[in-house]
């Protein structure tokens, strides 16, 4: 490729004018409005000087609130995008039956699915639950910082350039048309010979090195920053769901890089792993695929199940119930996770040995599930419950996550999921216990600890105006489905002959549109929250009389976190020290060793997105040269051994000083 | 790559405790002698010939890999139950644990998926 | 200074003195090896994937050349004494970083680095030769899972020459500081880590491939 006489060939690879979407008028228009859209956000932030305080505050930070506050803010940009797919596929498919082949042409759908499916998990998901588990965890556990902070940094980069490039994706070339888990053999180099596997391949393995590398650091932090006195069993809930959570990270994530990665060599280099022809066996890249793909529902939804156990405990004003039952339940899944794997495909020709062994471990793992349920059921009975809007969120899980566990359960029957495997069902129980799970317990979450985040609470009425459209928007959008799916509708059509069913298209699309409601009150309590900030101030540090360390500092904390390692006693530490009467010591300060700030993780995170974009588009000269220079720069990085700084003591009392003065005016 | 890396503040200064380990020519020598071993055994069996049945060849020559596995593990990784407060052997036992998953479950499955879908198989007459 | 409260049990007992924070400066553990572990272990997986995919498909020969045709055990016998003694001189760098004595450590590892230079060259040699004879990874599905198993673990053993060079600039630049000892334990680690990846290698790969 290298000795080709066309230059224009050696710098651009495959990618030529033909590949801007310069004919297709939604995606031309998308493109208006994000450019629009950047350029106003570009100017502003040169207009306000602000590029010179986000990069030394933000960008280059090694501060792990930051770095949980950025993920967050990825989390949701990618949510709106990945919801704009969302609308998009139910306006389709709520128009498009018998003549009417509704607005987007079928290749066109096809990229929509796919992108929808690897925007919610990967980048809309999984930072949002790395950027909780950075933000509270170390603050729960009483430590400084996380084990490894540049890497901490680095991870989250990795994370954004594996967002940008599907981001990309949608104005240069196409995205994969495969379906979220890319099968061949439909996502080989035969059937897709375009870039958009491609795009999937590099954009799945840039943001999995960050994954991977976050979940080692968050582990480490786990098993060796926790304040003197907290043994593992004194953690509090969601650290521990965060310790198994990062445990299935390291667990899996290497299975799928596996994966890809032959995936990539079978399209890069010609090898026949999954191929048709040669012995290749497409068939053991579902295997494998899955054997990363199970946990992966697990990595997203203990620390749901964290965030559950400590919204329910701080609302019912009781420690939580069955503390010691709720560890156990969280490490079984933990283990019973990578023993179901098959579940996902049951229809693919095992006998009935295969498929009764991991039917019958998939209805095990219900139970530890339904342990938790339970636990959190008894610890609100009795106990003097305040319907704030993290309690909101907490009880709609529980009715809405019960429902998708049990349709869940019913697909673990193969028999039954051989009538139903590939159906609507399928699609409304899967989105049934990761909206009802994850995405609730996120909501619950950011509204629990944002006042902690930003030292302000979230305006409670706009937050129910959210939380009211996003549940009965989520049961009109995906009850239908149910009952399509019975009928036997199967997943990702773009058009249907039979007009009777339209009517239920209808409400899905309905939900939808309330579920936009949602959002948009969402966007509303941000906005209002931030313009209602003094009237919303947190002064305490401890705006909702919690039970954890996090609460005992202030709000936001400083960067520090505690000017003195906290000791604990007993779970729900911060409550502890509360009925003891704990009084914050206000001298005696200490230097604190601080990491310092570094460029390198965005600069490494660059080099990768141009690495990677230029693999995608075969421009094997500019892919020489980024990865050469990845190498370099990481190279040279190690040879920096200047990381750390100390926080001088007269900084420290300043800034305890200023919080004693606040306490007293507020008292 | 942790913060501590800077080697400056004097407290991070622990010596050899810090690196957790202790290691002996001792160790080194009875481990090299062992994977010495358990590395000539397999491959003369193998290439005189190896035993009648090829199954039990294999049998062995995986046999002496996982004793080859764990004495590179206690003689060169330092393995033992208390490095890291138990938590290095903690982390190996769980991924020894995926990986037997993996492999066997995969072998399994894939086994399970080939002779169940054989062109023998799709014979009409075996179809419900 | 309120740092200690007081509670009184409830039986009436003497109260007990509960401390609630640190008065000293708290230092948590370095917790550099236990992460470098840890991503070793996430590596194992990577490679069990690999072995897995070798499992399957390692007997699919789709007409093409078997195991038995293409495998020579004398060259994977002398690769494995290159790799087993490249062990054992990483293993005598250490034990001279223990007493603190750079430069018999350096050669030491100046050693190590050729023997696994030694291992890589053999290897590519193989590689060139199973291509020349049209038995790329290309050829069939038992070839490309070879090559990718094999080749995966040669591009480790680069990783870690490269790794090697850079530290050994770096002792040179800063001595055998903490820092810099820690980054050798941690290829140490890597380094016994491939070895026994490699011991996998031989036996599932190459002296089972060769089996009827």
């Amino acid at each position: 490729m290298l000795a080709h006489p066309d230059l224009a060939k050696l710098i651009f690879g495959r990618l030529t004018l033909e590949e801007l979407p310069l004919h297709v008028p939604i995606v031309l228009g998308t493109f208006a409005v994000v450019a629009l859209g950047a350029i106003v956000v570009l100017g502003a932030i040169t207009y306000f000087k602000l590029w010179g305080y986000l990069w030394h505050e933000w960008f280059t930070s090694i501060d792990h609130k930051k770095i949980g506050i950025m993920y967050m803010i990825l989390g949701f940009v990618m949510l709106l995008r990945g919801f704009a797919d969302a609308i998009m596929m139910r306006a389709q498919q709520a128009i498009s039956f018998g003549d009417n082949m509704g607005y987007l042409p079928p290749e066109h759908y096809d990229q929509i699915f796919t992108a929808h499916g690897v925007i919610m998990i990967f980048f809309v998901a999984m930072p949002m639950v790395t950027g909780l588990m950075n933000f509270v965890m170390p603050l729960q556990i009483g430590a400084r910082d996380v084990a490894f902070p540049f890497l901490n940094n680095f991870s989250f980069w990795m994370t954004v350039a594996g967002a940008m490039l599907v981001m990309a994706s949608l104005f240069i070339g196409e995205f994969a048309r495969t379906g979220w888990l890319a099968y061949p053999p439909l996502s080989d180099i035969v059937s897709s010979p375009d870039a958009g596997v491609d795009y999937y391949i590099w954009a799945l393995q840039i943001a999995g090195v960050g994954t991977l590398l976050s979940g080692i650091n968050l582990l480490v932090t786990i098993v060796k920053m926790r304040a003197p006195g907290m043994t593992l069993m004194k953690m509090p809930v969601f650290t521990w769901t965060a310790l198994c959570t990062n445990v299935l990270i390291v667990a899996a994530f290497p299975v799928l890089t596996a994966v890809l990665a032959l995936l990539a060599m079978d399209r890069y280099v010609g090898t026949n792993f999954f191929t048709t022809e040669l012995g290749g066996n497409a068939m053991m890249y579902v295997n494998l695929i899955w054997i990363w793909g199970h946990p992966e529902v697990y990595i997203l939804v203990l620390p749901a199940f964290g965030i559950f156990s400590e919204v329910t405990a701080t609302f019912s004003r009781k420690p939580l119930f069955g503390y010691t039952s709720m560890v156990y339940a969280t490490v079984v899944i933990t283990v019973l996770s990578y023993l179901v794997w098959l579940h996902h495909f049951f229809t693919m020709g095992s006998g009935a040995s295969v498929n009764s062994f991991f039917g019958i471990t998939t209805m095990i793992i219900s139970i530890p599930t339904g342990a938790k349920i339970f636990n959190w059921l008894f610890t609100m009975y009795r106990g003097r419950v305040e319907f704030e809007v993290p309690m909101l969120w907490t009880v709609a899980f529980m009715v809405t996550f019960v429902i998708g566990g049990m349709t869940g359960v019913l697909l673990a029957v193969p028999p039954a999921d051989f009538s139903l495997h590939n159906s609507l069902f399928l699609i409304a129980h899967f989105h049934n216990v990761i909206i009802g799970g994850v995405l609730f317990g996120l909501f619950a979450g950011i509204t629990y600890w944002f006042p902690k985040a930003f030292g302000f609470r979230l305006d409670p009425f706009w937050g129910k105006c959210a939380f009211w459209f996003w549940v009965v928007g989520f049961y009109f959008a995906f009850m239908p489905l149910y009952m399509l799916g019975l009928m036997g509708v199967t997943r990702r059509l773009s058009h249907f002959e039979d007009p009777t069913l339209q009517i239920w298209f209808l409400l899905a699309a309905f939900g939808a549109f309330l579920i936009l409601l949602g959002i948009g009150c969402m966007i509303t309590q941000f906005v209002v929250s931030f313009r209602r900030r003094e009237a919303l101030r947190d002064v305490t540090g401890d705006p909702w009389n919690g039970r954890t360390l996090e609460w005992s500092t202030s709000s936001p904390p400083p960067p520090y976190n505690f000017a003195f390692t906290p000791r604990v006693h007993d779970h729900d530490a911060w409550w502890m020290m509360k009925k003891h009467h704990y009084q914050r010591p206000l001298s005696g300060f200490l230097p604190i060793h601080m990491p310092l700030n570094t460029g390198a993780g965005i600069m490494l995170a660059g080099l990768s997105f141009v690495f990677g974009f230029a693999m995608i588009w075969y421009m094997w000269l500019i892919a020489a040269v980024s990865f050469a220079l990845l190498l370099l720069v990481a190279i040279a990085h190690t040879f920096n051994y200047h990381r750390d700084y100390y926080l001088s003591a007269d900084e420290v009392n300043r800034v305890e000083a200023s919080r004693t003065e606040l306490l007293a005016r507020h008292v | 790559m942790s913060a501590h890396d800077g080697g400056q503040p004097a407290h991070d200064d622990h010596g050899h405790d810090d690196l957790g380990i202790h290691a002996t020519l001792k160790g080194y020598l009875t481990g090299f002698v062992l994977a010495c071993v358990l590395t000539i055994i397999p491959f003369w069996i193998v290439m005189s010939g190896g035993f009648a049945k090829s199954s039990t060849t294999a049998v062995f020559v995986l046999g002496l890999a996982a004793v080859q596995i764990v004495v590179h593990m206690i003689y060169f990784l330092h393995m033992n139950a208390k490095s890291e407060g138990g938590w290095n052997m903690l982390a190996l036992v769980f991924t020894i644990v995926l990986v037997v998953i993996t492999l066997s479950g995969s072998i399994w499955i894939m086994y399970h998926l080939n002779s169940n879908m054989m062109p023998t198989m799709m014979d009409p007459s075996n179809l419900p | 200074m309120s740092d200690i409260a007081t509670t009184m049990p409830a039986d009436g007992g003497p109260a007990q003195p509960l401390v609630f924070h640190e008065a000293q400066d708290h230092h948590p553990e370095n917790g550099t090896l236990l992460g470098f572990w840890i991503y070793l272990m996430s590596d194992c997986l990577v490679f069990a994937c690999l072995f897995a995919a070798y499992g399957v498909l390692g007997r699919e020969y789709a007409g093409g050349p078997t195991g038995k045709e293409v495998l020579e055990l004398p060259t994977v016998a002398l690769n494995t004494t290159l790799l087993l003694l490249s062990s054992i001189t990483y293993g005598f760098a250490v034990l001279e970083m223990q007493r603190d004595r750079r430069n018999p450590m350096l050669v030491w590892l100046i050693i190590t680095g050729l023997l696994g230079a030694g291992f890589l060259t053999i290897e590519l040699r193989e590689f060139a030769h199973l291509i020349s004879i049209g038995a790329g990874p290309q050829r069939s599905a038992f070839l490309s899972s070879f090559f990718t198993l094999v080749g995966t673990h040669g591009l480790h053993v680069t990783c870690g020459i490269l790794w090697l060079i850079v530290l050994m600039i770096q002792v040179l630049k800063k001595g055998l500081i903490p820092a810099n000892k820690r980054r050798l334990m941690c290829l140490s680690m890597f380094w016994h880590f491939l070895d026994v990846v490699w011991v996998g290698v031989f036996s599932f790969v190459y002296l089972m491939g060769v089996l009827p």
